[in-house]
């Protein structure tokens, strides 16, 4: 190797490293702060409350949760695709928060209170966490609960099978009863954690 | 001075060397530093009188159908409901006076159902941002030559 071609070799490594370097700063001095990874609501309003049939056999009502995260979910137990993932990842986000589970409460309202009664809910739902409620109750209280949500439910089909098109977020509701957040349908169970912490920390 | 005559050329390689190293790193920089901005929200705002004008007929389109965003740089949405009425946006309800900031890590095309358009329908395309190597080059090429001619 030619003295030429290690001088060059040197300048070429010399201006990496320093690039290197450069991006390593960079990219923390650019590190955003921590919010929510779901969409988040500024200034948050309290939570719609609600008082629905539980399937546990009691009432599930929203205040009865204050001091807990709550990811509220609307769905169906019919639901071929959407529900089941999402049941699924908030199981797994709970799963994640380790000892502080307790302090989050998952629940599922129906949005098709024809198929879905309250024993049913509760065998569907106990196969994903048993801690899960479910909630349903009578058709108009519950397109009411759905409209103060901003929630869509529309029945597909016809016979014994149809199916429910509905929204399928997330809502986040922190300890003391706002809602903070929705996350969009899609996202993983890390991010459900990232979101909970942040909540339980206040 | 015969001693000091041979310093000179000495003198111009170091100071070649330096340039050669300042230009590599530069240009190597440029390649591999990660994408920066300011902020990376995308701010769009839902002005006030929105539905009275759409109750009197009026199809207004207060955002764009289709809004383009790209992961690192304006990677996060936020609608600002200015309204006196609530706003239906994909996931949920933006209140009157209300922010909803919703951020994307993911490249894709959403559709949301939005009632600050006409036809109910927001599409969000999330580009990936650029990447390391010479489409980070290239990028920084191009937002230098836009500062340049504003």
């Amino acid at each position: 190797m030619t003295g030429h071609i290690r001088l060059v070799l040197a300048i070429f490594a010399a201006a990496l490293l320093i690039a290197a370097v450069a991006a390593l700063f960079l990219a923390r001095a650019y590190a955003e702060p921590e919010s929510l990874r779901a969409g988040a609501f500024e200034p948050p309003r309290a939570a719609p409350e609600f008082m629905l049939a539980g399937s546990d056999g009691s009432d599930v009502i929203l205040a009865d949760h204050r001091g807990k995260v709550v990811l509220l979910t609307f769905g169906f137990t019919h639901c071929a695709a959407v529900c089941p993932t999402t049941l699924a990842t908030l199981a797994q986000a709970r799963a994640a928060t380790g000892d502080r589970a307790d302090e989050v409460q998952a629940i599922f309202v129906t949005v098709d209170p024809e198929r879905d009664n309250a024993a049913h809910m509760r065998d569907y739902l106990a196969a994903f966490d048993p801690s899960f409620v479910g909630a349903t109750g009578d058709p108009v209280v519950l397109a009411a609960v759905r409209e103060a949500y901003g929630v869509t439910a529309e029945k597909q089909g016809t016979g014994r099978d149809y199916a429910m098109a509905h929204t399928s977020s997330i809502f986040l509701i922190d300890p003391a009863g706002k809602l903070r957040g929705a996350m969009p349908f899609g996202r993983d169970a890390a991010d459900f954690a990232h979101d909970i912490a942040l909540l339980l920390e206040g | 001075m015969q001693t000091l005559l041979p310093k000179t050329p000495l003198r111009r390689r170091a100071i070649a060397i330096g340039l050669a190293i300042f230009g590599m790193g530069a240009l190597a920089w440029a390649a591999l530093a990660p994408v920066e901005a300011a902020s990376r929200e995308e701010l769009f705002e839902i002005p006030a009188g929105t539905s009275e004008r759409r109750l009197d007929g009026d199809e207004v389109e207060v955002l764009p159908q289709t809004i383009r965003l790209r992961l690192g740089l304006n990677d996060v949405l936020v609608l600002k409901n200015h309204d006196a009425a609530p706003h239906l946006f994909g996931p949920t309800l933006v209140m009157p006076g209300q922010t909803f900031r919703l951020p994307f890590t993911t490249a894709a095309t959403y559709s949301f159902l939005c009632t600050a358009h006409a036809d109910g329908q927001l599409n969000v395309i999330v580009e990936p941002g650029p990447g390391p190597g010479w489409e980070r080059l290239r990028w920084r090429w191009r937002s230098l030559a836009s500062r340049v001619a504003q």
